[in-house]
């Protein structure tokens, strides 16, 4: 049996305006690398036939459902999959209507690198700011400025070039660290999968090309040991002696390092125990890092539940029921001073309180706007807010896992907001313990 | 491993753990989904993975059409004893019998008549989440669906009304009489499915593997014949699901690729006998994976319109 070679796995979103041509280009990057299969072409040119006028439609492959079919608009997130011999891609469609901001951030935030498509004869425009601003606030490592439709503007250089330095007037009040910019034509191909015939003057690679090969291995964060306990695995085996005291703590670590003998700290208590051992069906490991899923054995006899985290003794996170955060609105009732909801962090839900609405961003400024009276639905914006437990969490600058949060309204159950941590003002001390617990 | 890096079956495998253990955590009463098929046959790989050495926190529950492969129900049956799982089963002839579901004149397919007996499961162990082998792959409707799918208490799933997922974030609240299906796999494409078969040397039913069967042509498909009807104190659960007697029954070597049951899954011509031949098939493959099943061919909104109506 030959070796399977071992393959990364790169996931990144598209975001650009309707009619940007996003769906052309996903169409074309599934057609041009060849992941169509015969069937979904056969019915591409059903589809044709009926609504096309005997066009092919490439933006059909992805408009998934049929209310959106009938409106003619994709109206939420959806994930398209494809391989090459280098790599697997999971593609977020997330649509560029004002109004779905929150489809962006939803399909954003998972990803290593972001796709913001512009119309090479309207450049820069609310939403190409907007969707750069949504890319820097999730911190997404790597983005692309697809300048597309050049074939509608004669292939200019000077054109691209405009449209290129317009952007870099802005980005430098971003924190975008990498950002490539590519001339390209979604409906005929152009910079997509082939190099374009079209622009000798451009020297970088094609849309795939760059998706190939940036380096997308230091994305996860492999800083500080931060492991959230998701579930307390107790086997309560009478036969089995071994199993029979066996208690370990099951979770996906959430950031660095940990090793067989390491000292660590449970938090919100302040207990301190080392790793006895690092349990996986596949047999102990010396040492397990971000993001694997595994189960932790201490030394010692804890209390420790679900939603507790376990932490390095180095580089310590912050602890405080009082968070300050910017916030993505996913909600149509808006968010008001005062109001409750449920937060989740990690694996554990805390009530919490919004005690201050410091202000809402322009995303097309991207000024602060202070002390609006609500933040609206797709409204970013920066607040407070007051938990009923304190949490141990990190800056989402410096983790996107330990970093971020979801509040849920209650009653309802929905998920009403996107939440990004400001970095702690302090980190808990290595002598911490919680006497009170 | 020193390189601190995973690939992309490392990848979804930690994915999908943490997404069962959430489940494991979050609800009170799940069950997962097992038929016997290749998904769920990594679902329960990944069972182990997140809950061993515990039990599997959780029944597994299967709906019969009545139609299905022999060789399916004798792998599913063994998988779940050799696991120590609580095996559920429910069938569309016991829902005939309790009148929970009621034969539909004219259409002998009886995939459409999963869902009612599915809920009623659902109801009568009060579960209040699913685990489901499903991809997003696999078709376009399902290329929109959540990892944690919400179904109103009539286990009607709202395209338009989807909870955002951000981050790893999960949000399982249900308020009583709502559920959850759950999908550790929606990341996996058909050929991860069969790469991490492979790593994990995991078993699967023969009837993936080529072998000689009588089938007949159908809708552009190759059916299998049924087995014989045998038991004349019973009517025939293949009525009007066998072949006329001019029909043209061959012998062929063939394989399943997807399995609905005997009425509606095309066979594969294929030589592929062993895992390896099967991933080079996919990888070389021109049709979809579910371009083998007749119940999707209806009309292209037939998923989105089976999803709509509580089913996976
Ligand atoms: N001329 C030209 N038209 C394009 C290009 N890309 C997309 N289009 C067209 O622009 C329209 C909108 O594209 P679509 O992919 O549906 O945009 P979406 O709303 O961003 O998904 C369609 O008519 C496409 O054929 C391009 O590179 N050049």
């Amino acid at each position: 049996m030959p070796a399977p070679h071992s393959i990364e796995l790169l996931r990144f979103n598209t975001c650009g305006s309707v009619d940007d041509g996003k769906s052309t280009l996903i169409g074309r990057l599934l057609y041009d690398s060849k992941s169509l299969m015969e069937d979904q072409i056969e019915a591409l040119e059903r589809s044709a036939d009926i609504t096309g006028g005997g066009q092919i439609n490439l933006a059909n492959l992805t408009d998934g459902l049929r209310a959106e079919r009938e409106q003619g608009i994709t109206i939420d997130v959806a994930y398209r999959y494809f391989a090459t011999p280098r790599r697997k891609f999971i593609v977020a469609d997330t649509p560029g209507h004002v109004q779905y901001t929150r489809n962006m951030v939803t399909g954003a935030s998972t990803a290593n690198l972001s796709v913001v498509l512009v119309d090479a004869r309207q450049g820069v425009i609310e939403q190409s700011r907007r969707h750069t601003y949504i890319a820097s606030l999730l911190r997404i490592p790597h983005v692309v400025i697809a300048v597309n439709k050049m074939d509608l503007v004669g292939w200019s250089e000077a054109r691209f070039q405009e449209i290129r330095d317009e952007f870099e007037s802005f980005l430098p009040l971003l924190d975008l660290k990498d950002v490539k910019f590519i001339p390209m034509s979604a409906l005929n191909g152009d910079n997509v999968v082939e190099p374009s015939v079209h622009t000798p003057w451009f020297a970088g690679p094609t849309l795939l090309g760059h998706l190939e090969t940036v380096h997308i291995g230091s994305d996860w964060n492999m800083g500080a040991f931060r492991f959230p306990v998701q579930w307390v695995n107790r086997p309560n085996n009478p036969r089995d002696p071994h199993l029979h005291d066996f208690r370990g703590f099951s979770g996906q670590i959430a950031g660095g390092i940990v090793r067989v003998g390491q000292r660590v700290m449970v938090l919100p208590s302040g207990l301190k125990s080392t790793v006895k051992e690092i349990w996986t069906l596949d047999g102990p490991l010396q040492e397990a890092f971000c993001p694997q899923s595994v189960t932790l054995v201490l030394a010692d006899d804890l209390d420790i539940s679900r939603g507790d985290t376990l932490v390095g003794m180095e580089f310590l996170p912050g602890l405080s029921s009082e968070l300050h955060a910017k916030v993505c609105w996913m909600h149509p009732r808006p968010l008001q001073r005062g109001r409750r909801y449920l937060l989740k962090h990690g694996t554990q839900i805390v009530q919490a309180a919004v005690t201050t609405v410091e202000n809402r961003i322009n995303v097309a400024t991207y000024q602060a706007e202070p002390e609006p009276p609500e933040l609206a639905m797709n409204d970013i914006g920066e607040i407070r807010l007051k938990t009923a437990r304190p949490l141990a969490y990190d800056g989402y600058v410096t983790n996107r896992l330990t970093g971020a949060f979801v509040l849920i309204e209650q009653g309802t159950n929905a998920t009403v907001a996107a939440g990004m941590l400001h970095p702690p003002l302090e980190s808990v001390r290595p002598e911490y313990s919680d006497f009170a617990i | 491993m020193s390189s601190y890096h995973l690939d992309h079956l490392q990848y979804l495998e930690t994915e999908a753990i943490h997404v069962m253990r959430e489940v494991a955590a979050g609800f009170e009463r799940p069950a997962l989904l097992f038929s016997g098929g290749k998904d769920s046959i990594c679902l329960l790989r990944l069972a182990e993975k997140a809950f061993r050495p515990a039990e599997i926190p959780m029944p597994f529950l299967n709906v019969e059409t009545g139609h299905e492969f022999p060789e399916l129900i004798e792998f599913r049956d063994r998988r779940a004893a050799e696991l120590g799982a609580k095996l559920i089963v429910r069938s569309v002839d016991e829902a005939f019998a309790k009148g929970i579901a009621a034969p539909t004149p004219g259409q002998i397919s009886r995939n459409q008549l999963q869902i009612p007996v599915l809920l009623a499961a659902i109801e009568e162990f009060r579960f209040d989440c699913c685990i489901g082998g499903a991809r997003r792959d696999e078709e376009k409707a399902r290329a929109k669906e959540r990892f944690f799918s919400f179904r109103d208490a009539f286990g009607q799933w709202d395209p338009k009304n989807q909870r955002p997922e951000i981050w790893n974030l999960y949000n399982a609240r249900l308020n009583p009489g709502e559920n959850m299906r759950v999908f550790p796999l929606s990341n996996w494409t058909e050929m991860d499915v069969w790469e991490y078969i492979r790593k994990e040397r995991l078993e699967v039913p023969n009837i993936y593997f080529s072998h000689t069967r009588d089938c007949f042509r159908k809708g552009g498909q190759w059916i299998p014949v049924p087995p014989p009807h045998t038991d004349s104190s019973k009517p025939d659960p293949y009525a009007g699901a066998r072949p006329g007697p001019n029909e043209n029954v061959r012998s062929l070597v063939v394989r399943v690729r997807t399995i609905a049951d005997m009425i509606s899954t095309g066979m594969i011509e294929s030589p592929a006998s062993s895992v390896d031949d099967i991933i080079a098939e996919v990888a070389a493959a021109r049709v979809t994976e579910r371009g083998s099943r007749a119940d999707d061919k209806a009309s292209e909104a037939a998923m989105e319109d089976r999803k709509k109506a509580g089913y996976f």
